[in-house]
């Protein structure tokens, strides 16, 4: 053929652009996300929660890292996802807890669930929220020994009973605007609504979630309480309702691919919250809720598969 | 407008329109063409001239008599100075005719308008031009034409959507012939005894559905359909579903929803051979690319080597490292710069390797992108996991066959799997196993 000026070009399949999105930059915006409760944190808890947080954030990191070189497989850490997990695990610890307490944590989150499962994208269940179920089973006073919000501190009272704890002994709760702002007992991360709403604002502004899963989730709880003659702005602020819908159950890994998936799977988390805040004996039920629900994932994706456009329903093998 | 009103899904992709108002420029002939004698899907063409023959412009110098093939035509004047074996552009090994050209450009004596009055001498027209699917799928245009179901075809859907980033040459082909297009849309539409002509072209191209809706104005059969400004609105199944609402699902064609596709391009080159009797010989392409120093617009012999029209356009500014073929979205990546321009091209892209390096694939994080992206609701994610535990039958089941290689899921996955190009491999097991569904 005709004469050659640069031969041994690259050759690969189409396309040949991809898109500016990639896994780590997605993680970094979640991190972004996850910002205004880190300030709140400290607003509310002092500087033993961000030292939590770091605590958690390096331990997940290190065990990450470490994992991968003993099982012989490539390092992972510049994806941020050990990161988010740290992160997410101890906005769900109350703030005086242990940092050896901690680490356990991240190591039941990082190792066992998601590294022994085969890494990001095999792990079945959200690994931070399993972290905090094995820490709430084996150490069930530290975990629920809250730490109060600095102003509500007195000298001999620095911990006290959650919102959710308060409720469940039919003891007056906090005022919905504290509760909204976020100082009130509880885990370090979960407290402040609004904190973690801008997050989530700004995570569907990246389009890195989309809104179904939380607005679902959040929505059942609100109609829930509702039906049951309860204070529904109380249930949706109490807890780990808003870090849960917004930042747990839109974890890409263990939820719905489809649209449809994602409502039957906010939906289900939202009234299993509910079933456990009402009837189970736990005062707080949206880590089983969405543990339950990651489980129920895979079936949900098959039943809920895309239909080709142009066949109609039912006529489809 | 879209007669639809829910849109078929697809992604947003800089259009990186670089030459979008240039005209397109005549290069000078070469010193030598090399035109293959495969260049439309179907039956190869056999070389009908020797070594030493003299041949000139629009003379035909392969041919084959099976029904799915369309003949090839010389693009220049001179002399046939060999017959190469060796692997063409589009990656098969065939033979092509080397012409060294005298400059001439003397025009075959059998250059003449043809008689067309009925179906049949329109139909054979149609194959005497040599004419092919130009959007890229180069499928024989006379057999397109002459669907098995006359009966049923009612529409002619033109497309000039030119979906893909960097390519700019059929917005300037409508803009510098609409007029014709659409004589030759008329005379597809008497010939073929079809109701209505749409013309489909993307919302970022107005000037051209400005002139186009201008000049139909008073045609009550042809109309305007202004696309999506979204990739893929040219791939021919979502550009049927844009302009009629009609879903043609995979192992279709589109006879069998009533319709016939052709590409603006194709319809022109019609219309120019009913007029002058010149067959395909030239095509325009853009010239573009990071390493491209002066990209354009240009009207090229078929055969033309890359590296004349890289040189014509002012040479290299670096170092190439990816060539492409077509757009970067569906485009074929060049070994080297000596392949040669055939019917189907309508773009060469140079890049160096900041464009050319593939990133590494991480693990998927079920994110769901490639679904959303998908313009058939296809599931890539789950096509993917299938197909490395070679499951046909779950391949079957997400329906791996109704992809149309579009590249849509590659864009958007963050991990940087090679969706498309899995997906492209599950076919071929998938038709390995047995054969379509």
């Amino acid at each position: 053929m005709s004469n050659i000026k640069h031969g041994n070009l690259i050759v690969s399949s189409a396309p040949h652009v991809v898109s500016p999105v990639n896994t780590s930059k997605i993680m970094l915006d979640v991190c972004i996300a996850l910002i205004p409760a880190l300030i709140m944190e400290v607003v509310v808890f002092g500087i033993r929660a961000l030292i939590l947080t770091a605590v958690c954030v390096a331990a997940c990191v290190i065990f990450e890292s470490a994992t991968r070189k003993i099982l012989g497989r490539p390092d992972t850490i510049s994806d941020l996802s050990a990161v988010v997990t740290g992160i997410l695990l101890s906005y769900n610890l109350p703030a005086g807890l242990p940092f050896w307490m901690a680490i356990i944590g991240c190591f039941v989150s990082i190792v066992i669930v998601k590294q022994l499962f085969g890494g990001l994208g095999q792990n079945f269940v959200n690994p931070a929220i399993v972290g905090r179920i094995v820490l709430f089973i084996s150490f069930a006073t530290p975990m629920t020994t809250w730490v109060l919000p600095k102003a509500q501190q007195t000298a001999d009272a620095i911990t006290g009973p959650t919102p959710l704890g308060l409720f469940a002994k039919g003891m007056d709760v906090p005022s919905n605007t504290d509760m909204f702002l976020g100082f009130i007992g509880g885990c370090t991360g979960e407290v402040s609504a609004l904190a973690l709403l801008i997050g989530g604002v700004y995570l569907i502004i990246k389009k890195v979630i989309e809104p179904t899963i939380p607005v679902c989730f959040i929505g059942t709880v609100f109609v829930f309480a509702l039906v049951a003659g309860l204070d529904p702005v109380f249930h949706i602020f109490a807890g780990g309702v808003m870090l849960g819908a917004i930042f747990m159950a839109t974890d890409y890994v263990t939820s719905p691919i489809t649209t449809k998936g994602k409502i039957i799977f906010g939906i289900g988390c939202g009234l299993l919250t509910m079933i456990i805040r009402l009837y189970a004996s736990y005062p707080e039920g949206v880590s089983f809720a969405i543990l339950l629900m990651n489980i129920l994932t895979p079936h949900i994706d098959n039943l809920t598969r895309t239909k080709l456009n142009g066949i109609p329903a039912g006529g489809d093998k | 407008m879209s007669s639809v009103s829910k849109h078929l899904k697809g992604i947003h992709v800089d259009h990186c329109k670089n030459t979008a108002g240039q005209p397109i420029v005549k290069m000078p002939v070469p010193e030598k063409v090399y035109i293959p004698m495969v260049q439309h899907i179907g039956a190869p063409c056999q070389p009908t001239v020797a070594v030493g023959d003299h041949v000139k412009v629009g003379q035909v110098i392969g041919d084959n008599t099976a029904p799915m093939c369309a003949p090839i035509h010389s693009s220049v004047s001179g002399e046939v100075t060999a017959l190469v074996k060796g692997m063409t552009a589009q990656g098969i090994v065939d033979t092509s005719i080397e012409i060294t050209t005298d400059g001439k450009q003397e025009i075959a004596e059998t250059v003449v308008p043809p008689t067309v009055n009925n179906k049949e001498e329109f139909l054979a027209a149609v194959r005497a031009a040599g004419l092919v699917g130009l959007g890229g799928a180069a499928f024989p245009t006379h057999i397109k034409y002459n669907p098995r179901n006359p009966e049923e075809v009612d529409t002619l859907i033109l497309n000039g959507a030119e979906c893909e980033p960097y390519i700019t040459v059929d917005h300037m082909t409508m803009l510098e012939h609409a007029e014709e297009i659409v004589a030759g849309a008329k005379s597809i539409l008497k010939h073929l005894n079809l109701k209505q002509a749409i013309i489909g072209i993307e919302g970022n191209k107005p000037d051209a559905i400005a002139k186009f809706n201008e000049l139909v104005k008073n045609e009550p059969n042809i109309s305007v359909c202004e696309l999506l400004q979204q990739y893929p609105q040219g791939a021919e199944r979502v550009l049927i579903y844009e302009c009629t609402g009609k879903h043609l699902i995979a192992g279709k064609l589109p006879a069998d929803v009533g319709v016939i596709v052709s590409n603006v391009t194709t319809v022109l080159k019609l219309q120019q051979f009913l007029a002058t009797g010149m067959p395909l010989v030239s095509k325009s392409l853009t010239v573009d690319g990071n390493v491209v120093k002066e990209p354009k617009n240009v009207e090229v012999p078929i055969g033309t080597p890359i590296i004349d029209i890289i040189e014509f356009c002012g040479g290299y500014t670096g170092e190439p490292k990816k060539i492409l073929m077509g757009g970067p979205m569906m485009g074929r990546a060049l070994p080297d710069d000596g392949k040669c321009i055939i019917k189907g091209n309508n773009a060469i892209l140079a890049f160096d390797e900041t464009f050319a390096n593939i990133n590494p694939e991480t693990a998927c994080i079920n994110c769901g992108r490639c679904v959303k992206a998908c313009p058939m609701n296809l599931m890539p994610t789950a096509i993917f996991k299938a197909f490395e535990h070679k499951d046909v039958d779950a391949l079957k089941k997400y329906h791996v066959m109704s992809c149309m290689d579009c590249g849509c899921c590659t864009y958007v996955c963050p991990a940087r799997k090679q969706l498309s190009f899995m997906n492209k491999l599950a076919k071929s097991l998938v038709l390995a196993e047995g054969g379509k569904k």
